[in-house]
């Protein structure tokens, strides 16, 4: 059993949440994820460490409601146990030898940003953040991004809040403005990760992660495979990270939506047995 | 007493019931059928039937107990060399190995050995649910031995182990002990709660699980030895499923066979919405393999409600490579045998997966393995409708600790490789089981674990 030492609620329908893991904390990177099984009925998702104690053994994790799971883990509170967690899940991403970079969040893509911003600013590079949200309301981190980005964007669909319009308008000046960048890192909905990767050139290495339906997170199932470079890829083991430039996204995007019907359904359950 | 030519039949569910429930098939014998049936065995001086098993059960040994009525006596003469008789009896391919070698086989029916363990193991367990079968106090040895994998192998290496005194903690990367044998082998073949009473017997012996624990992520195997454990046998299994590698595959509808049991077996997807975890069948189904994974799929499909299951497989009937029993099953519960026939594309709608593409083949020459050679035949292709396709032709070894174990050896199959004793090329470190052949069978297994087992303590009273 998994305690919940700490919950915030950082947006509507974005939380987070501190748990005691020191196992996991102790080994976790940038790029990590876990899967966790909130009870003996759930089903097994996966979500990435958002940020880690390894004094005080805990991760933290970031979450969106956006179906039946995520939305009974965000009715937890302090002191609420999570029965299965397990990770460190997936491989760490390599952040050496990169001088200068762009990092872009999408919704709450920007959480799992953060991590590896932080690890790439205590290593000393230049990193230009963007990140996007639908409006005000649900820009998220913006305090803890501004103290380890050199320039912070902020972009808002309706323009309640930044630049009115999206993270690739950014993303297009700052590549016209700035011909030294080494690397990009996208990570937020496919949709956005693969406009991403279309704009940067060939020679800048772009990093997208993957959020595949997965079962085991250990390379047993192969729910979670994926299309790279021509081959097949097993996101829990060979990703979540992989060169954007390579990835099917449109078989992505079709293999995300094949349970939708059966999460509807389960989704309204919830909220009758919850109300 | 007339000569009984055939094994005393054994009942199981009518398959117009079963095919709408999970529920066990195979009944298994009663006391007076087991009885009747024990009387068959000629108690052979020089028993072929032990040669077959590959731990070496003391087969006619355990079945004159059974005749004396002393079940107690049996289950100990079983145990002694097979912890999980209630697992063994169900899923052994016995036709393939005790059985087939049964003097009685030679001109009539074997003696159904299977079904007699099955009966042994059942009663076994019965009674230490009622009773405490606590074992006489062990000596405590203050070695800490790791094992990685808690599948048959893991299983009986641990219980073997924890048997001697040593301390033994064993890890498992699931949230749920077992292996194949929870999250791969159905309800229907091996129900839950034998599994939950084997694993907990294996408790008592003292072995410490620790679930949602990925050696290689969580704990290294250098970190393992440097907490103080002596010794690391690692039972990994073979979960890392094959594709096929054909245009269209990943469309949606289409799963490997571990990904569809695993909803269904692990995470209860049967039971949706109760679980939580969705698995999606629509009314036909077509699985490629032949195995014992396949009939499992085909059979695990027909229960969900599919109305059209077809088994794809490439060779004929003869070389169909599961237990014949799995196949009567998938036929009586009306799977479709399309044999001689290899996939060669799926074609897709809107994403979902809606045909596929077949060619005919045919069987010429012999294999190295000794087995015909599928060729296809030119302008046999043709098209099958599906709505959804499950992958069952194999599962190669968990690449997991070997991409994270430097200095462990591995084959061009990713086995890892062991001498005589099972020690791997890490010293302290022994392997066993699927991770090592590949995928075998639950009684390979466990023999390799006990085998391990037997080469740790070797190796500890030495150091
Ligand atoms: C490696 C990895 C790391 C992730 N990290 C995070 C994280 O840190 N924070 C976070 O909020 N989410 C993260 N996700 C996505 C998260 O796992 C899903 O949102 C979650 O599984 C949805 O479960 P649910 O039951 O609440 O929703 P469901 O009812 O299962 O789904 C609701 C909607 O979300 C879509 N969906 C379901 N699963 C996924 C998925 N894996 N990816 C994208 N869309 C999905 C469905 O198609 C559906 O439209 C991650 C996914 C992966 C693979
Ligand atoms: C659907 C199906 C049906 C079958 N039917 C039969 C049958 O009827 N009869 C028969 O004899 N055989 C059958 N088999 C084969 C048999 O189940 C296997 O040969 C046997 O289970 C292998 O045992 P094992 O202990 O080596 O590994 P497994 O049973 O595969 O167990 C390995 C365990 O290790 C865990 N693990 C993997 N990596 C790690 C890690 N890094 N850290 C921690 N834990 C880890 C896995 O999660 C798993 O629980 C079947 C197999 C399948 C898939
Ligand atoms: S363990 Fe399997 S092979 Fe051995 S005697 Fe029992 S059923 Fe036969
Ligand atoms: S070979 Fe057959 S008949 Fe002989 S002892 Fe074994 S089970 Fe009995
Ligand atoms: S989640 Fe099962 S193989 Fe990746």
């Amino acid at each position: 059993m998994y305690k919940i030492i700490e919950k915030e609620n950082l947006a509507p329908g974005i939380k987070r949440i501190r748990v005691e893991a020191p196992l996991i904390a102790r080994k976790t990177h940038p790029g990590n994820f876990i899967i966790l099984r909130i009870g003996e009925f759930d089903e097994r998702i996966p979500l990435t460490v958002a940020d880690y104690d390894r004094d005080k053994g805990t991760i933290t994790l970031i979450f969106q409601e956006v179906g039946y799971t995520t939305e009974r883990l965000g009715s937890l509170e302090a002191g609420d146990y999570i029965q299965d967690l397990v990770g460190p899940l997936g491989k760490r991403l390599d952040l050496e030898g990169c001088k200068k970079v762009i990092c872009i969040g999408g919704g709450s893509g920007t959480a799992l940003l953060y991590p590896i911003v932080k690890a790439f600013h205590e290593k000393g590079a230049e990193i230009l953040t963007i990140t996007g949200a639908r409006n005000k309301e649900l820009v998220i981190l913006e305090k803890e991004l501004r103290t380890v980005s050199d320039k912070l964007f902020i972009t808002t669909d309706d323009g309640s809040y930044g630049r009115h319009g999206f993270v690739t308008d950014i993303l297009a000046d700052l590549l016209i403005t700035h011909s030294d960048i080494d690397l990009v890192v996208a990570i937020g909905p496919v949709p956005m990760m693969k406009a991403v990767s279309r704009i940067t050139p060939a020679n800048i290495k772009t990093i997208v992660s993957l959020n595949a339906l997965m079962v085991d997170g250990t390379g047993m199932c192969g729910g979670c495979r994926v299309t790279v470079g021509g081959e097949t890829k097993f996101t829990c083991v060979d990703g979540p990270a992989f060169d954007g430039h390579q990835v099917d996204f449109d078989e992505i995007m079709n293999r995300q939506s094949y349970y939708q019907e059966e999460e509807k359904h389960i989704c309204r359950l919830g909220r009758e047995v919850n109300s | 007493m007339a000569l009984q030519k055939e094994k005393t039949p054994v009942k199981s569910q009518d398959p117009e019931l079963r095919i709408k429930n999970f529920d066990e098939v195979c009944l298994g014998y009663n006391k007076s059928e087991a009885v009747q049936e024990a009387g068959r065995c000629l108690q052979c001086k020089d028993p072929a039937c032990v040669k077959g098993c590959p731990v070496e059960v003391p087969i006619p040994d355990f079945i004159k107990a059974i005749i004396d009525d002393d079940l107690d006596r049996a289950a100990h003469i079983i145990k002694s060399k097979n912890n999980l008789p209630a697992i063994c009896g169900r899923v052994c391919p016995q036709e393939e190995q005790c059985e087939k070698l049964c003097i009685m086989g030679k001109k009539y029916e074997p003696v159904a050995i299977g079904r007699l363990e099955r009966f042994v193991g059942d009663y076994a367990l019965k009674k230490a649910g009622v009773s405490d079968s606590r074992p006489a106090k062990i000596m405590k040895k203050k070695e800490k031995i790791a094992v990685v994998g808690s599948g048959p192998a893991g299983l009986t290496a641990a219980a073997d182990l924890a048997k001697e005194g040593y301390q033994v903690t064993l890890f498992e990367a699931l949230h749920a002990a077992g292996g194949v044998l929870r999250y791969g082998i159905p309800e229907f073949r091996l129900p839950e709660n034998i599994l939950d009473q084997e694993v907990s017997e294996i408790q008592k012996l003292g072995v410490e699980i620790k679930l949602n624990v990925v050696i290689g992520k969580t704990i290294t195997i250098d970190e393992l030895f440097a907490e103080g454990y002596s010794t690391v046998f690692i039972g990994t299994g073979a979960g890392l499923p094959k594709f096929l590698g054909l245009p269209g595959e990943n469309l949606n509808g289409i799963y490997s066979a571990n990904e569809f049991l695993t909803r269904v077996n692990l995470m209860k997807a049967y039971k949706f919405p109760e679980y939580k975890t969705p698995v999606r069948i629509g009314k036909k189904v077509a699985v490629i393999g032949g195995g014992n994974v396949a009939m499992d799929s085909a059979r695990t499909a027909v229960r969900l409600g599919a109305e059209e299951v077809s088994i794809i497989y490439r060779r004929s009937k003869e070389e169909l490579p599961a237990r014949d029993e799995e196949i009567e099953h998938a036929e009586e519960e009306g799977v479709i045998f399309r044999l001689s026939n290899n996939p060669t594309a799926f074609h897709g709608e809107n994403g979902r997966v809606k045909s596929i593409e077949c060619v005919k083949m045919k069987l010429e020459g012999i294999d190295s393995s000794g087995r015909p050679v599928p060729v296809p035949v030119a302008g046999s292709n043709w098209s099958l409708e599906v709505d959804n396709v499950i992958i069952a032709i194999g599962q190669t070894p968990n690449p997991l600790l070997k991409y994270n174990t430097p200095g462990l050896k591995t084959n061009l199959n990713g086995g890892i490789i062991v001498d005589e004793n099972l020690s791997a090329s890490i010293p302290g470190v022994y392997a066993g089981g699927d991770i090592v052949t590949g995928a075998a069978t639950v009684i390979k297994a466990m023999g390799a674990g006990k085998k391990a087992a037997q080469s740790i303590i070797k190796y500890l009273e030495e150091k």
